[in-house]
């Protein structure tokens, strides 16, 4: 009997299952830069070479950032699990093409210092770290931040046929704050007669705005991928989405409720890329299937509430990142019922 | 006949089937070991009480054992010959537990006791159920237990389905495969008693359609049966559980904390509707099995093998390992245990032994959760596998039972999905275990 007692060097006796799926963290995250490229190349095609520089210089402090650190904490260096990468290249996304070349560096040294490593890393970050790295950036440096776009390559800022100088929701604000103002009425009427002409534009993504968030045809064809993979699904987008197409459409007009023009709030600004791709972050969402249907109607109303009353034209960051720290308790309280109750 | 409908359950994954290995393997018939080693506790229950002693000579088919109370089975002699001891062996869930080892006289008497009635059916439910009692049968799916006690379901529990289990849905498992084809009769008959006992007008047979063969052969033989329906099944892993079985096939949801009586059904595998027949007709007890012996040996087979049977022996007879084995499993890789004897024994649940490499099973790096909601999103009972384990971790029990953890059908799933490679159900059984014992 002894002899056939094999020693627990040679075998494993760990318990079932004793067969794992292909799915990594590291497989996830490579997808999630492969799905991003797209969008990146659409961002160069439209803000020049400029944009990848920006891209680049994220990624590499990203990456350097988190490596520092965990040689610091001394803790297991994890940036080969593409984390950082990712957060990189959504920072630089979510940048104007006009900032000078530091800023990147700085936000994503922020993102992944302040935002990631300082809660114990990747898991443990309450908020999503590229995101509160903009947050940061934008607080810091407004200027760069809010006056830093640029025309993209074949086309004007606003995409909008009446006006040159604003991105596109920018342009639909002032038009709307404008309209009784008796100077400027005119024109701010024929704006808002023209954002059903820059459908096309927005889609394709010829109109100024971060440059990673523009073209929503590039941003939806890595979105498919992701989807088709099953590394994030459809619950939080079409939600997210889908509060925002209702809002806008209820109280985003000028002719009382019902006139808001949906299609343009829901192509303009960074609703897309955030809603595919930065709510649909893994640990700031909620994995609970009814949260992340809370979640994402949460992420749409404050989203609404900030482009139509603030004081901000766009407000998909700040909407997510709030969003993010209700993610403990939806997820806490809204449990699931076992199956058969 | 309902083959053409699609149907399966919510939830689940669908782990490489790897059953191309042995599906076209044939039973074999292993020649018969020198000992064979018998636990008396093989099933869920009370143990059973040896009735024998060191010396006794003993037929294949001899009691040698009594059960330990209702809930709880017989043990028979698998072999014919002497009882060498009756002592501390180990045992496939890797504790010692008293058994009795009997050495062969190598002449393979069969126990007298085993006569062939042919008016079997004309026997009342009681009597048949007083013969699978005596057989020692316990659910051979795995799950072993007793199957007279699941077959006599308290009055006010109207039982109206019975089902066959034949989903056979663990990868490299082909034994109930191939018993559905070469055994077809008796299953089939097996299954007519099991339905006459309780009582019941409906039965239906599920199989997973990566079996076509399977069902062709099981619908040949059922068709005089018009109570009998066989279902084809979108293959998915964990089909063959109860609760899902149950769903896939009536749509109905059994209670949580409920056992399959509570929507009129009965879940029967098919392995132990050949050994009811086996019982019935020939009053003959459980002594045998089928077991696929799949990975790295020599030739991978399905053998017929006597309970007791050690392990090295199936190995020997399959030519040896071929390369060196990281896992030696008992049952199927999602929920099967890991051995660490060769000297372990074939007991009367074991449906396969695997011989895994070190890339066939994955030896992985865990990383912190990510919060992605893929294990909540498989779960088949619909739990939150993730926050129940991080429960778990903080040894926050109350926490872990108020997330359901008891509800939990431990089918592995969630770890298998996990791409941190959390080892999520360990922990929660571990919970589970903490809150039984709380509730002491
Ligand atoms: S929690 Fe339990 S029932 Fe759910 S997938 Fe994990 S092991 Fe299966
Ligand atoms: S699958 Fe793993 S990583 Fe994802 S939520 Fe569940 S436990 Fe966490």
């Amino acid at each position: 009997m002894e002899d056939k007692e094999i020693t627990q060097e040679i075998i494993s006796v760990s318990s079932a299952p004793h067969i794992r799926g292909e799915d990594s963290t590291q497989r996830i995250m490579f997808s999630v830069v492969i799905a991003l490229i797209p969008a990146l190349l659409g961002s160069v095609y439209f803000f020049g070479t400029r944009a990848l520089w920006l891209t680049f210089l994220a990624v590499i402090t990203a990456v350097a950032t988190e490596w520092v650190i965990q040689k610091l904490r001394k803790v297991e260096v994890t940036v080969s699990d593409g984390s950082a990468i990712v957060t990189g290249i959504l920072l630089a996304f979510n940048l104007p093409g006009g900032v000078p070349w530091w800023l990147p560096v700085i936000g994503s040294f922020f993102a992944i210092a302040i935002g990631k490593q300082a809660f114990g890393g990747l898991g443990f970050n309450p908020m999503n770290p590229a995101l509160l790295g903009r947050a940061f950036l934008l607080a810091s440096w407004p200027v760069h931040m809010t006056t830093g776009w640029t025309a993209p390559l074949y086309g004007t800022k606003s995409g909008i046929s009446t006006v040159t100088e604003a991105t596109p929701l920018a342009a639909l604000k002032d038009a709307i704050k404008y309209l009784n103002v008796e100077d400027k009425a005119q024109q701010s009427a024929e704006t808002i007669a023209a954002i059903k002409g820059s459908y096309g534009n927005l889609l394709w993504g010829k109109v100024g705005g971060c440059i990673g968030e523009t073209s929503v045809i590039f941003i939806l064809i890595g979105a498919l991928y992701l989807l088709y993979k099953g590394y994030i699904n459809y619950r939080i987008p079409l939600s997210y989405i889908g509060t925002v197409a209702l809002f806008t459409w209820i109280f985003g007009g000028v002719e009382g409720y019902f006139s808001g023009d949906p299609v343009f709030h829901v192509l303009a600004g960074g609703l897309i890329l955030g809603a595919f791709f930065m709510a649909t972050d893994m640990v700031t969402s909620p994995s609970s299937i009814k949260g992340q249907w809370v979640f994402g109607i949460g992420c749409g109303v404050i989203t609404v509430i900030i482009r139509l009353v603030g004081g901000y034209p766009e407000g998909v960051s700040y909407s997510i990142l709030l969003m993010n720290l209700t993610t403990p308790l939806l997820d806490r309280y809204l449990k699931h019922k076992p199956f058969g109750s | 006949m309902l083959t053409a409908l699609k149907r399966s359950f919510k939830g689940g994954v669908h782990p490489p089937e790897n059953k191309k290995y042995t599906e076209s393997k044939a039973i074999e018939e292993i020649p018969l070991p020198e000992k064979v080693i018998i636990p008396l506790q093989q099933h869920i229950g009370k143990p059973s009480k040896a009735i024998v002693e060191k010396g006794a000579e003993v037929k294949a088919g001899d009691p040698i054992s009594e059960a330990g109370g209702f809930v709880s089975v017989p043990c028979h002699a698998s072999i014919s010959g002497t009882v060498k001891s009756i002592e501390p062996h180990i045992h496939p869930l890797g504790e010692k537990i008293p058994s009795v080892i009997i050495e062969s006289n190598g002449e393979d008497q069969i126990s007298d006791n085993i006569t062939f009635n042919s008016d079997y059916m004309s026997l009342s439910g009681e009597e048949m159920k007083n013969l699978i009692y005596g057989a020692g049968i316990a659910g051979m799916g795995g799950a072993t237990f007793p199957t007279h006690v699941k077959l006599s379901p308290p009055p006010e529990k109207k039982i109206n389905t019975v089902i066959l289990n034949g989903a056979e849905c663990e990868p490299y498992l082909t034994s109930d495969h191939r018993l559905m084809l070469e055994n077809t009769e008796e299953i089939i008959e097996g299954f007519r008693i099991i339905m006459k006992i309780l009582d019941v007008k409906r039965g239906i047979i599920g199989i997973e359609n990566n079996k076509p063969d399977s069902i062709k052969k099981m619908e040949d033989i059922s068709a005089k049966f018009p109570e009998i329906s066989v279902v084809s099944l979108n293959v998915k892993y964990p089909q063959g559980a109860e609760k899902q079985l149950i769903y896939a096939l009536t749509k109905r949801k059994v209670p949580a904390g409920k056992l399959p009586m509570e929507v009129g059904c009965i879940v029967q595998n098919v392995g132990t509707a050949k050994a009811v027949y086996d019982a019935v007709a020939y009053k003959r007890p459980l002594i045998d099995r089928i077991v696929t012996v799949a990975g790295c040996v020599t030739y991978q087979k399905n053998l017929k093998v006597r309970i007791g049977t050690p392990l090295q022996h199936l190995i020997d007879y399959c030519g040896g390992f071929e390369g060196s084995p990281k896992k030696i499993i008992m049952g199927g890789p999602m929920m099967g245990l890991a051995l660490h004897s060769l000297d372990t024994p074939v007991i009367k649940g074991t449906s396969g032994i695997l011989m895994l490499r070190d890339d066939q099973v994955s030896a992985v790096k865990t990383t912190a959760c990510l919060n992605c909601g893929k294990c909540v999103e498989i779960c088949p009972m619909n739990l939150m596998p993730n926050i129940i384990a991080g429960f778990a971790k903080y040894e926050r029990w109350d926490d872990a039972k108020d997330a359901f953890a008891l509800d939990c059908i431990e089918c592995g799933c969630c770890s298998y999905i996990c791409p941190a490679k959390i080892t999520l159900v360990q922990n929660i059984k571990y919970a589970k275990f903490k809150i039984m014992e709380d509730s002491k």
